[in-house]
């Protein structure tokens, strides 16, 4: 392990407590229960997208499908309790381990396809399981389900009064995804991963197991997507199959990693802090009207900086810095 | 089910794969042209079915005499959107895959975006065209007219699309570059108009498409979501690049489609389609027709 390296390593993890810090004491000072909501999207989406990244980013496999992961979470939370009253914190285990289990199970076929293949098998994956849900009369069909308030605690983790509670937990698991990407950029998985993407037929004759370090990305990715996803079920108690399982799910988590920085530490956290303050203000100021104004909006914006920057915005912040992406 | 019923919906099936193929060709050639998968396909796909409503509503122009309008607009539009998007696109030097995706999909939401700013999200239809409604009979098997026409319209397309790259100068230019853009430029072919105009073919038949179907579908800003991943399905199952893998690949897609109906429920029917896509590329990973 080279210095600047380690110095580098040190100097990520006190810009990571700093930035916890002052997120964890700004709703101290905001009470606005708007901007709150709008904070909670924003971690929840660096989350998602830190977790894509582990996989699309990290190890260069391209998902358009982790809707389903999220979607998986979100249902399996609401289900075990609904139907069996198993408490969401049980649900959110259960459901990041069945996404996992779902996801080595998809990759073992999966993997084996390359560019705009795998990418087309996760999306028709992830739609095939939308339609299922949508025809799937126990767990509520198209209407999807309405998760019963009881009342205000953490053991049930639900919160009618205040939205602090999904503000810090939102805030921890970004921390908690950004921390296990930390960790395993200097794990040996990351090597692994980095050659995996640029070339893995390099990667294989040097005995890198590249199936295995593909599960293995898999894995951690959509744990922490379902995790995400039964956030989401609780924060919002209702979902349906297009809401948590629609294509659109799938873009939004992979494109505050686009924006920020794909493959990089810091790209989903910057990209998700540019991206949803930014699409939920212009859905409520120009959007409403209903004529699209914030579609072309947010549309140009992803243009621009995919031409302008295609290593992402991370760079601008931090000169001298490349990502690892390429 | 009796035979008639599963020959009536196979026939019905085979007309709309021709379509599927039709709406995928123009995708399928753009990748084998230079390897980009345009996601704004489906949005191209929309705006020609919103020009040929508009050539309908003010000039009272049926469909069908509005298809080679239609399509000649769609290939300015290609070749535009080739200049200033993609062109740059290709040359990004970091991400290549993912700048090529997001640019293109950037551009679809801006399409949907200025299609619902300028048209409104309503649905609108062609209410009444020369083949609209009608109906013929075939050995007791019952076609709808402008779904024929369709299925025709796509046979000659790819005729012509045939015929245009094996037999034509621009045809040759294409083929060239599609094997080897580096060399053609040293034979003194400008590398960006056979790519320009690439795009505008693939605009261009995605235009016909989106003309003909006019005639039998609604027509709203979301309208090419819906299609786009069929046309995506439909030419990685033909192989990536091989338009006839296209063509071959929207035939099965839409009699796939039209078994599955028959099978299970209506709202599951594109999951036939889905599974067969994975079903192909498990075990062939690259697609029925598709080179290395």
């Amino acid at each position: 392990m080279d210095k600047t390296f380690a110095r580098r390593r040190r100097r990520d993890l006190i810009t990571a407590l700093g930035l916890a810090v002052i997120a964890a004491l700004v709703p101290l000072f905001v009470s606005d229960v708007y901007v709150q909501n709008i904070m909670v999207l924003t971690l929840m989406y660096a989350a998602l997208s830190q977790s894509w990244n582990i996989l699309s980013g990290y190890c260069g496999q391209i998902s358009l499908g982790h809707a389903l992961y999220f979607g998986l979470g979100a249902y399996t939370t609401a289900l075990l309790f609904t139907k069996f009253g198993v408490l969401p914190w049980f649900g959110m285990i259960a459901g990041g381990l069945i996404s996992a289990g779902i996801a080595m199970a998809l990759g073992y076929p999966c993997f084996r396809l390359r560019g705009h293949y795998f990418v087309i098998a996760t999306i028709v994956i992830a739609e095939t399981a939308l339609l299922l849900f949508q025809n799937w009369d126990w767990a509520g069909a198209a209407l999807g389900i309405d998760i019963p308030v009881r009342h205000d605690s953490w053991l049930t983790f639900q919160f009618t009064r205040s939205k602090l509670p999904y503000f810090y937990f939102a805030l921890a698991l970004a921390a908690v995804a950004w921390l296990v990407t930390f960790w395993l950029e200097d794990s040996k998985w990351s090597y692994w991963w980095r050659a995996v993407r640029d070339n893995p037929e390099a990667a294989e004759s040097l005995g890198v197991v590249v199936f295995n370090s593909k599960m293995g990305a898999a894995a951690v990715s959509a744990f922490l997507t379902a995790v995400g996803g039964s956030f989401y079920a609780q924060f919002v108690s209702y979902i349906d199959p297009e809401s948590v399982m629609g294509f659109q799910f799938s873009l939004l988590m992979a494109l505050p990693a686009v924006v920020g920085g794909i493959g990089t530490l810091w790209g989903p956290v910057l990209g998700a802090v540019i991206l949803i303050p930014l699409t939920e203000l212009t859905r409520s100021y120009i959007g409403g009207s209903g004529r699209g104004v914030d579609l072309i909006v947010y549309g140009t914006l992803i243009v621009l900086i995919s031409l302008a920057r295609p290593q992402g915005l991370v760079g601008l912040f931090a000169p001298g810095r490349k990502g690892t992406a390429r | 089910m009796t035979a008639a019923t599963i020959f009536q919906s196979l026939a019905s099936g085979l007309l709309m794969g021709l379509l599927y193929g039709l709406i995928a060709v123009g995708l399928a050639l753009i990748f084998g042209l230079m390897d980009v998968v345009n996601f704004a396909h489906g949005e191209f796909l929309m705006i020609a079915m919103y020009a040929t409503f508009f050539l309908f509503a003010y000039l009272a122009l049926d469909p069908l005499l509005a298809a080679p309008l239609v399509a000649a607009a769609l290939l300015v539009f290609g070749a535009i959107v080739y200049l200033l998007i993609v062109r740059f696109a290709v040359r990004a030097k970091a991400n290549a895959g993912m700048v090529q995706i997001f640019s293109t999909f950037g551009l679809a939401i801006v399409m949907r975006g200025l299609a619902q700013f300028f048209f409104t999200p309503d649905y609108r239809s062609v209410t009444h065209s020369w083949l609209g409604g009608k109906t013929v009979s075939i050995a007791g098997i019952f076609l709808p007219v402008p779904q024929l026409a369709g299925a025709l319209v796509s046979i000659a397309a790819f005729a012509g699309l045939y015929f245009f790259i094996n037999r034509t100068d621009f045809g040759r230019a294409l083929e060239a570059t599609r094997e080897d853009a580096g060399a053609v430029a040293l034979v003194g072919i400008d590398k960006n108009k056979v790519f320009a105009l690439g795009w505008g073919l693939g605009a261009a038949l995605v235009g016909l498409a989106g003309a003909v179907m006019a005639m039998f579908f609604y027509i709203y800003p979301d309208v090419g979501a819906s299609f786009a991943l069929i046309a995506y399905v439909t030419v990685a199952l033909g192989g990536f690049g091989s338009v006839f893998g296209a063509f071959a690949g929207g035939i099965l897609v839409g009699l796939v489609e039209a078994s599955t109906a028959l099978i299970l429920p209506p709202s599951l029917k594109s999951v036939g389609i889905y599974a067969v896509y994975l079903l192909v590329v498990f075990i062939r990973p690259r697609g029925l027709f598709g080179s290395i």
